[in-house]
């Protein structure tokens, strides 16, 4: 028994007209697909600069300050307070590239989520990781910040036994590969999905068994059911990722009490 | 547990198949790669039941907090998610490598 036997179903050969070429031996459409993310998110905030700040906003300036104002107001108020603002770029950087990666998966023609493909969320994930344990230092001293995850205040000495390991393994492996694993696996589940019931629909409405034409229709629904689903999908991974690198940045600035 | 034990022979029969020690065992382990994710699949799946209960239940004592409820449990639901997500990539990764 082969596992690539019990594959349940075969990419019929239309598929191909619609292949996106490698541009280089690298990049490939998932590449395509981060890079137009990043350009886009640049160049909506760049066009916005360039607006006059003293009128009323228009345009790409208003659509700038709405996202801007969603990352203040929903994410760094209600996670970190009135002193978190600073990092406002960094949390928008972070909530626009995957926010701009995610869309792609409902959107004809391209229908791929860049963060499909572990190589996005693994690597932001590294980043956060990396920017609240410096977080962490540069706020607490090195000694000061371990000191304060390793042994929590407030422990009965006898317990750091036991809790030590589970806080080591839990701040500094768990939060990144369940930061990464999140956004990854969503975005592939969703994707599969999506590619399974139209796979499934198409072969329905081009069976030969004239009396299972109809039959597509059911499928064909579920797509389209999946389809508005995978919109709030994409929003709601970027805002959960950006949410939580708002609480482990706060997490690491403040020492635990 | 026979159920347990039927799992194994199962993958244990589907290994002997295949020739080649590694092959066999990568065939093994994609004969019952099934079983990660619909085992991982039990407890999320009460947990958001949990979590979307009680979040009608209090929109229902007090529906002018409705909506800082709605938006905290689409968060609850992404956390318990992601442990479900979790088994579906042990899946993917026995199944195919």
């Amino acid at each position: 028994m082969n596992p690539t036997s019990l594959l349940a179903f075969e990419f019929p050969p239309i598929n191909m007209l619609l292949r996106w070429q490698d541009v280089a031996p690298t990049i490939n459409k998932v590449v395509l697909i981060g890079i137009a993310a990043a350009l886009i998110g640049m160049g909506i905030f760049l066009a916005a600069a360039r607006k006059d700040p003293k009128v009323a906003p228009k345009g790409a300036r208003n659509l700038a300050e709405v996202i801007i104002e969603f990352i203040e107001k929903q994410i760094i108020m209600q996670t970190m307070g009135p002193s978190g603002l600073a990092w406002t770029p960094f949390l928008l950087s972070i909530f626009i590239f995957i926010y701009l990666s995610n869309v792609p998966g409902v959107i004809p023609f391209i229908q791929m989520p860049a963060t499909a493909r572990m190589g996005i969320p693994a690597f932001m994930a590294l980043m956060v990781w990396v920017v609240y344990n410096a977080t962490g230092i540069k706020h607490q001293g090195p000694v000061g910040y371990f000191k304060s995850v390793l042994f929590p205040p407030g422990v009965p000495k006898a317990l750091y036994i036991l809790v030590t390991p589970i806080e080591i393994i839990s701040t500094f492996i768990v939060r990144p590969f369940s930061l990464a694993v999140r956004l990854f696996a969503n975005m592939l589940a969703g994707h599969l999905l999506l590619v399974i019931f139209a796979l499934l629909s198409e072969a329905l409405f081009q069976a030969r068994d004239r009396i299972l034409i109809p039959v597509g229709v059911l499928p064909f629904a579920v797509l389209l059911f999946l389809t508005g689903f995978e919109v709030l999908v994409a929003f709601l991974q970027a805002y959960i990722f950006t949410t939580l690198t708002a609480v482990y940045i706060n997490m690491a600035s403040h020492a635990e009490h | 547990m026979e159920a347990l034990a039927a799992i194994a022979r199962i993958a244990a029969e589907a290994g002997d198949a295949v020739a080649d020690p590694a092959a066999a065992k990568n065939t093994a382990a994609a004969a019952s790669a099934g079983y990660a994710y619909g085992l991982a699949a039990i407890g999320p799946g009460i947990g958001i039941g949990i979590i979307f209960g009680k979040a009608i239940e209090s929109m229902a004592r007090q529906p002018e907090a409705a909506g800082m409820v709605r938006t905290t449990m689409f968060l609850g639901v992404a956390f318990t998610e992601a442990l479900a997500l979790i088994g579906f990539v042990a899946f993917i990764l026995l199944k195919f490598a």
